[in-house]
């Protein structure tokens, strides 16, 4: 049996995990078994990867796509629409598969320790195998169905995480609104899919690729509402991702997500499940290579969630907002890149990105450990010499998504603003321009909360600062690995690793691009690389200036003895801009009042009107009706033996009658 | 009309309709029990005679032997209606069937 041949083993460990687990959670197994199965499964399913992908590269396989059908899920005539469960490999899945199998392993190695006291052990694993099998199906469907099921499982498990406790008030409200977001999206999704049934007959990606590729016609011709079926289909599908990737204007549900534990923050909202929608993206590269105007819209978006989301992390007190606000940030990052075409450059951000915001977040999570709870970074300060791990690998974390030179984000950060500022869409050198001003704020926010977390003095209660401690191996050893995988995954495009630009070379194969199709797409498909080296130098060193001036700025106000306190103190004097971003820009109140609020009346009207009045009075009226027919007709029954006689008399008068007619 | 000569059976039913109808009439308006039950006999008698009558114009033995079994049953529901409107009169002590109205409880 050949490992290749094994793909389905992926995502079904993962799922019996989650079976079994849930099994013991009922019968209140002992732990280490627990901890057994949970640990288990996706180990397990990280060796097949491994060897999946090993075979794959090695094997002589590479470039090719290779799928395997599990089973055929639909059966019909040979006319009928056919989906199989079917899963496929090819560079863009391997890279994904990486990611999430990797990462995803270490998190749960990390839960052990985190979660270890909390109610609920075998439960919160159960979610978690579960989101794993979840996700690895979305990454390895070989269709747009079965990419949707694992979608919507992610979205199922990051709203059970979420509303892991479940006995507080504010979980659950968080998770119903991260999925009530995004199934706006969802719907999107799924309009999206039923114009490619209708359109191709499948929604197999290999053969809606060849078939939109050869037909460059439906990128031009008008289809709906003004677009061409192309630029429809894709904009569905960013709609969809918009919702699972935390996009403007659905983002609002990332930040509450917070209220989960915090190794699914690092695992499901900052590593995995919400970069599905850029895979998403990515998958359908052809799709968007047709349409530069929807291409122009997602770089806008994506430009403009960067921007917005950067300017609310500077003023979050909270460690684990600033964070979230950040994977928001990063997140438009990744979509200003598959909106400029530099779609490689969108999944190396993926993959560097998944490395350090783990990191960041676990490393968070340790913190959070040791202040027994407290996420108000106001209230720790000094913790660098009480937990030097967690410190160091906190550090290595910011200093990647700050964008500084050998660490990782500085190299898939880099590659996206170079895409950006080489794209021939309108206005590339804005979206340039505000991401590289983003860029700063990044490096600004993420010192500001080391300086606030690590530096000066302790500012928690004593006994907190009794009880402070260094994180336990099974918690720090995974910080330490994804530290190294921080500085080094980025590495990939250098010239030292196997020639320059490997990464991008390495999924050449997924994001061709479409031969000469209308001139606007030819040239973002055409975005990456064609600077001159010497812009390229110069966009570099300005990216690097601005990252290290932004980390100088906030080490100035927050670092160093008493800064703190004198950091805060210079937030307060702008007290006007300060609300603001602390707020949120009352984007949150703003949704409340026009949207939330209005679909509130709208449903009670329904609930009210429609429902009690026009719903349920037409059956009342029914009811009423024949109650009264019956009343009537009750009249007639007297007792009195002489009416009868005269009914029956008046019968047969009738029945001869009409016998003798 | 000269000795000898049939009466026409026409007479007959016409004797027996106005039977029938003053036996329904009686039925209707009576308010004792008894009267309604001899109302009804007489409307039984109607038919009894235009059935004699039509067997004697067709000359049908069965028909007219047939006569004598409905005057037997006839007689037999008699006896067993008279039973019961005794039984009813020593629980309700009335056979006004104005006041036997149980059947609309």
């Amino acid at each position: 049996m050949q490992a290749i041949d094994l793909l389905w083993l992926i995502p079904a460990l993962p799922l019996a995990g989650a079976a079994i687990n849930g099994a013991l959670a009922y019968a209140r197994a002992p732990k280490p078994l627990v901890t057994a199965v949970a640990l288990g499964a996706p180990l397990g399913s990280l060796l097949v990867a491994a060897a999946a992908i090993w075979q794959y590269l090695a094997g002589g396989l590479y470039p090719q796509t290779v799928e395997r059908i599990s089973y055929a899920w639909t059966a019909g005539g040979l006319d009928a629409l056919h989906i199989d469960i079917a899963f496929l490999l090819d560079p863009l899945a391997a890279v994904m598969l990486f990611i999430v199998t990797f990462v995803g392993f270490l998190i749960h190695v990390y839960s052990v320790g985190y979660m270890g006291h909390e109610e609920g052990y075998a439960r919160y694993f159960a979610y978690l195998n579960l989101f794993m099998a979840a996700m690895l199906t979305l990454v390895l469907g070989n269709n747009y169905l079965v990419m949707f099921f694992g979608w919507e499982g992610v979205g199922l498990c990051s709203y059970l995480l979420i509303g892991f406790y479940y006995d507080q008030e504010f979980p659950p409200y968080a998770g119903k609104k991260a999925f009530i977001v995004n199934r706006i999206g969802d719907f999107a999704f799924l309009i999206g899919m039923f114009a490619l049934v209708a359109r191709f007959g499948t929604l197999d990606f290999t053969s809606i690729f060849h078939r939109l590729a050869a037909e460059p016609g439906l990128g031009t011709a008008a289809y709906a509402g003004g677009l061409s079926f192309a630029a429809f289909v894709g904009l569905c599908f960013f709609i969809g991702a918009m919702g699972k990737s935390a996009q403007i204007p659905l983002y609002v549900w990332l930040p509450d997500a917070m209220a989960g534990p915090t190794p699914v923050s690092a695992l499901i909202h900052a590593a995995t499940m919400v970069t599905a929608g850029v895979y998403m993206a990515v998958r359908s590269n052809v799709i968007y290579q047709l349409t530069p105007g929807v291409s122009l819209f997602v770089a806008v978006i994506g430009t403009a969630t960067a921007l917005l989301a950067a300017t609310i992390g500077m003023a979050q007190n909270d460690i684990k907002k600033v964070l979230a606000y950040s994977t928001v940030s990063q997140l438009g990052y990744m979509f200003l890149a598959v909106g400029v075409g530099a779609y490689s450059a969108a999944l190396f951000h993926v993959l560097t990105h998944a490395f350090f915001k783990a990191l960041l977040f676990l490393g968070s999570g340790a913190v959070i450990h040791a202040m027994g709870g407290e996420q108000d970074m106001t209230k720790m300060g000094g913790l660098k010499k009480r937990l030097p791990v967690t410190y160091r690998t906190f550090l290595v974390g910011s200093l990647a998504l700050a964008g500084i030179p050998v660490f990782a984000g500085f190299f898939s950060k880099d590659e996206i603003l170079a895409a950006a500022a080489a794209s021939g869409l309108p206005l590339h050198w804005l979206f340039w321009g505000v991401g590289l001003i983003t860029a700063g704020l990044t490096a600004f926010y993420m010192f500001r909360a080391v300086s606030l977390t690590f530096d000066g003095e302790f500012r928690g209660t004593h006994e907190q600062e009794h009880h402070l401690h260094e994180a336990p191996p099974v918690m720090t050893v995974p910080l330490v690995i994804l530290a190294v995988g921080a500085v080094v995954s980025g590495w990939v495009e250098l010239p030292l690793v196997r020639g320059a630009d490997w990464f991008h070379r390495f999924l050449a194969p997924v994001v061709a691009v479409i031969a000469a199709v209308g001139g606007g797409a030819a040239s973002a498909a055409a975005a990456e690389g064609e600077l001159g080296f010497g812009t390229e130098l110069v966009l570099l060193l300005l990216s690097v200036g601005v990252a290290v001036a932004g980390i100088a700025l906030a080490r100035s106000l927050y670092g160093g003895a008493g800064g703190a306190e004198r950091g805060l103190a210079f937030e307060e004097s702008y007290p006007t801009l300060h609300r603001l971003l602390a707020n949120k820009w009352y984007v949150d109140e703003i949704y409340d009042a026009f949207v939330v609020r209005p679909l509130h009346g709208l449903s009670w009207v329904f609930y009210r009107v429609v429902d009690m009045l026009v719903v349920d009075g037409s059956i009342r009226a029914g009811a009423a009706v024949t109650r009264a027919g019956g009343d009537l007709g009750s009249l007639t029954t007297t007792g009195n033996v002489r009416n009868y006689a005269l009914y029956f008399f008046v019968g047969v008068i009738v029945l001869c009658w009409w016998m003798a007619r | 009309m000269s000795a000898g000569q049939a009466v026409p059976v026409s007479w007959y039913l016409l004797l027996a309709v106005v039977l029938f109808a003053v036996g329904t009439i009686g039925a209707l308006t009576r308010r004792n029990a008894i009267s309604v039950f001899l109302s009804i006999e007489v409307m039984l008698n109607a038919a009894n005679l235009a059935l004699v009558a039509y067997a004697r114009q067709l000359d049908q033995r069965t028909g007219q032997i047939l006569v004598f079994f409905v005057l037997a049953v006839a007689a037999a529901e008699a006896a067993v209606g008279l039973a019961l409107f005794i039984a009813v009169y020593r629980q309700r002590r009335t056979i006004d069937i104005n006041r036997l109205n149980l059947m609309r409880h």
